[in-house]
């Protein structure tokens, strides 16, 4: 540590424990960020219980339990392409990851469906169909966007993130010593889940 | 011991090559260093557009009815001012500045804990001001809701709201970065043997401010995505024709914005209570009551946001509730005070100009601070809320708060970042004109806004013309100060004498090393035994 | 750099990964069931109570919290309760309002 280059831009030195905590840090701004969200749910569920409760029928359980499902098997697979880094099992974690990805992508899949179902039935903001309906449910569907939306925003990035680690590992510069990056995408893909696993409740499980 | 720091050769941090040429040297540099100066680069430019605003806007109230714009201009001018003095001045403030800057060497580390994603920060800070400035000369003209984006006018305004709205996400973004770099920075960095309790205490406050910057941003972020999400897709969660409800954007928007004020006011504190100790060369007292003092504002100012909200029809029990969690937020900050005055009891005080900024923010503070307390009662608020006796009341607690001690940082340090003294004299001279403009402009203020003058307007009744005019030539001197210290700033930085490495006796860790600092800031690392303000007394146990 | 952790070095196997998945599957399958029942008032609470326990388990294994060093567990425990007060604040004025 003491001998230093000249060139100062070369210094970096590694802590993975720094790296951690870091990726931490960004994970609460992620909770915050939803936080607002949930807040504004709370505060209008309150004011329109009874709206909330009629609008909720129409959302799908079936797809709701198959997506949370889709989830908590690809939260399992990044954690377990982890381990196989660190055992030294590169294929192995190679083929969890894109495993993971692939699941991530079945679940926008699906979440492109059932958001197309409800275009069909005239259900998205701004519709005639929502406008003629009660306020409490125009506004159910105006969360149901909005935080189902910035979910699948999420979603979208993490696969984005989890192609990246792909590359990574193919090219080596992840491995079994130093896979502080892999692990941090891996926090930032179980922070989706967890989000997904309080979405699910609140908005399908409503009867 | 300074004496043989000085001889011995060494590259600084200005003069170091990189692999980059020219101006990218300097921004592609992951020097923490050069990021801060970067970031004062930015940070004066939209100072000096913020000041032009302010400038215009007294301009206009000059006269009854209109003097120089019409009423729309007017209103893009007072939205424009407010949101470059927020969101590209004073919020980036000291913890961009001296925070990049200093925090490293007073630790002593050779970095911030992640050098790239600081200079993102920069990045993103440049372009969210790029954006801002964009927005201004498109189609339906400059944003004119007040810095407050309140709902429902923001939804429904035709002015260009989402693109202002855009740079203030990603500004926030910046700051989020910022802040969680500095948490992990002292938490991770610091030199061996410095305990938390060895830190200095611009160190703490910088500390306590990056969690909220890190807690309390998202949530004007996701309030800021809402609102253009509503524009562009009416969801109606904040528009009251389609059942949503205004207040909750109130209740989002001031979740961030009222510990914003402690984004902006801690890290002042933090510089004030380095400051204090290097001129009346004394321990500081009470270390560690002023450490968790910081501590303690940031986290009771997470809880009083709705006092901003008292006239708006919340709840009676939460305007109890709050207006009690806003009362107590003043202890800790009165025990800063009291610890401020008795560091400087009996010592050997040196008047420099830095310790001149810092009276005279003792000064101006407590009057924002005071005036606050009538803002934060119930009976009195519903009186003047949104006259002018706000805008002075925040003026005073910013301007007379923040914006100085960013000006006696700027004094205090500005020999360790540049190597180089400015002429003490003149900046005495600012100072003295910074004061009495200062005064001038907003002092009148108050009592235009005892009176009834509302805020917000580009015109007036008669009676308040004589007021109207002492506070327009106030702004005159006031300006005439900064534009001075500025230029007698900026001819040190280019011309000034040679500084050497600790030209005030300051006793933190940036003052053992050389002036500019070399490319690595310490050659060895050192190892920490005492506390940061040893000036030979008994040490506080 | 002054302190390092030996958690650092702990490894999950792959088996406990698999376990916890099916006990959160098995969750996900009682939360769905059970809110078929008409449980009227406290059906949320058991909804988000369930939530929060598969939360627990995604936070300490599958994030490894609970073999990591302290300071992440106070990091959490402050912006959990941030987070909640907020809550309770904010609904001191819709409840009441
Ligand atoms: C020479 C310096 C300055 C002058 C002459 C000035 C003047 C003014 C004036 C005339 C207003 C509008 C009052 C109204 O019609 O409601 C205003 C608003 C404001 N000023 Fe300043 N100001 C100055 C510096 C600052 C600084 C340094 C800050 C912050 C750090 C600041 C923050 C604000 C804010 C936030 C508003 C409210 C904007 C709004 O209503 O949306 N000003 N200022
Ligand atoms: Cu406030």
């Amino acid at each position: 540590m003491n001998n230093h280059s000249e060139n100062f831009e070369e210094h970096v030195h590694r802590d993975d424990f720094g790296a951690k905590m870091g990726m931490w840090l960004f994970l609460f701004t992620e909770l915050l960020l939803f936080g607002g969200l949930f807040l504004l749910y709370m505060a209008y569920r309150l004011q329109y219980s009874h709206e909330f409760h009629i609008a909720a029928r129409e959302l799908n359980i079936g797809i709701g339990t198959f997506n949370t499902i889709i989830l908590l098997t690809s939260s399992m697979t990044m954690a377990l392409s982890i381990t196989a880094m660190r055992l030294e099992r590169k294929t192995l974690s190679l083929f969890l990851l894109a495993s993971t990805i692939l699941l991530a992508f079945g679940f926008l899949v699906n979440k492109f469906f059932e958001w197309s179902a409800k275009f069909g039935h005239g259900l998205y903001p701004g519709s005639d169909v929502l406008l003629d309906k009660p306020r409490g449910e125009y506004l159910f569907y105006g969360m149901y966007y909005a935080m189902t939306g910035l979910h699948a925003i999420h979603v979208i990035v993490g696969m984005i993130i989890l192609t990246f680690m792909f590359v990574f590992i193919s090219r080596n510069s992840i491995t079994s010593t130093n896979y502080i990056k892999l692990e941090n995408s891996g926090l930032y893909w179980h922070l989706v889940d967890l989000i997904w696993i309080f979405l699910f409740p609140l908005f399908y499980l409503m009867r | 011991m300074s004496e043989n720091i000085e001889s011995k050769p060494y590259i600084s941090y200005l003069q170091a090559e990189s692999k980059h040429k020219g101006i990218f040297k300097w921004i592609l540099s992951t020097d923490h260093k050069r990021i801060g100066i970067m970031y004062m680069m930015g940070m004066m430019a939209f100072l000096l557009v913020g000041i032009s605003l302010g400038f215009m806007m007294k301009l206009e109230m000059l006269t009854p009815g209109k003097t120089i714009m019409d009423a729309q201009t007017y209103n893009a001018f007072f939205t424009l001012h407010g949101v470059i003095m927020i969101f590209l001045f004073i919020i980036p403030g000291l913890p961009a500045v001296f925070g990049n800057f200093m925090l490293p060497l007073q630790i002593g580390a050779r970095d911030v804990a992640f050098p790239r994603l600081n200079l993102l920060s920069w990045w993103l800070y440049v372009i969210g001001g790029l954006f801002a400035i964009v927005s201004l000369f498109l189609q339906g003209g400059p944003i004119d809701t007040g810095w407050t984006f309140y709902v429902p006018y923001s939804i429904r305004t035709g002015t260009n709201v989402s693109l202002p709205l855009f740079a203030a996400f990603i500004l926030g973004f910046s700051s989020i970065l910022t802040g969680l770099n500095f948490v992990t920075t002292v938490h991770r960095l610091r030199a061996p043997g410095m305990t938390f309790f060895k830190m200095p205490l611009f160190v703490w406050a910088i500390y306590s401010t990056a969690w909220i910057q890190v807690i309390a941003t998202p949530v004007v972020g996701i309030t800021i995505i809402l609102v253009i999400v509503e524009r562009a897709f009416s969801l109606g969660i904040f528009d009251p024709a389609l059942g949503g409800d205004p207040l909750l954007f109130q209740h989002l928007f001031w979740i961030y914005s009222h510990p914003a004020v402690y984004i902006m006011i801690l890290p002042a504190m933090g510089a004030v209570s380095e400051i204090i100790p290097t001129f009346s060369k004394r321990t500081i007292f009470g270390y560690k009551a002023i450490a968790f003092s910081s501590l303690a504002i940031a986290f009771i100012g997470y809880f009083v946001w709705a006092h901003h909200m008292f006239t708006t029809g919340i709840s009676e029990v939460s305007r109890f509730i709050f207006s009690l969690l806003t009362f107590l937020v003043a202890i800790p900050s009165g025990v800063k005070v009291f610890n401020w005055v008795a560091t400087l009891y009996k010592g050997s005080i040196t008047p420099g100009p830095p310790l001149l900024f810092v009276m005279m923010f003792i000064f101006l503070f407590s009057i924002g601070g005071l005036t606050g307390l009538i803002l934060g009662s119930l009976a009195t608020d519903v009186h003047v809320h949104d006259t002018y006796f706000v805008v002075a009341h925040f003026h005073y607690v910013m301007f007379g708060g923040t914006v100085m001690i960013f000006f006696a940082a700027l004094h205090y340090w500005l020999p360790k970042m540049f190597g180089r003294m400015y002429n003490e004299k003149v900046a005495k001279w600012s100072i003295a004109l910074i004061f009495v403009g200062f005064n001038m402009l907003y002092f009148t203020m108050f009592i235009l806004g005892y009176e009834g003058m509302p805020r917000r307007y580009w015109d007036y009744l008669p009676q308040f013309q004589t007021l109207q005019i002492i506070s327009t030539v106030g702004s005159w001197i006031l300006i005439s100060g900064i534009l001075l210290m500025i230029g007698n700033l900026n001819r040190g930085i280019k011309r000034g004498a040679k500084a050497v490495a600790n030209p005030w006796g300051g006793k933190t860790l940036e003052w053992t090393i050389p002036s500019p600092p070399p490319v690595h800031n310490f050659d060895v690392i050192p190892v920490i035994t005492h506390g940061p303000y040893n000036y030979g007394e008994e040490e506080e146990k | 750099m002054t302190n390092e952790h030996s958690e650092k070095e702990h490894i999950i196997g792959y088996g406990t990964y698999v376990l916890i998945w099916l006990v959160l599957i098995g969750l996900t399958v009682t939360t769905v069931s059970i809110s078929g029942i008409n449980l009227g008032n406290i059906a949320l609470a058991v909804a988000l109570l369930i939530a929060a326990l598969k939360s627990a388990f995604v936070i300490n294994i599958f994030m490894h919290i609970k073999f990591e060093d302290k300071i992440f567990k106070v990091f959490i425990a402050v912006a959990l309760m941030t987070l909640l007060s907020v809550f309770v604040l904010t609904a001191f004025d819709v409840f009441f309002r």
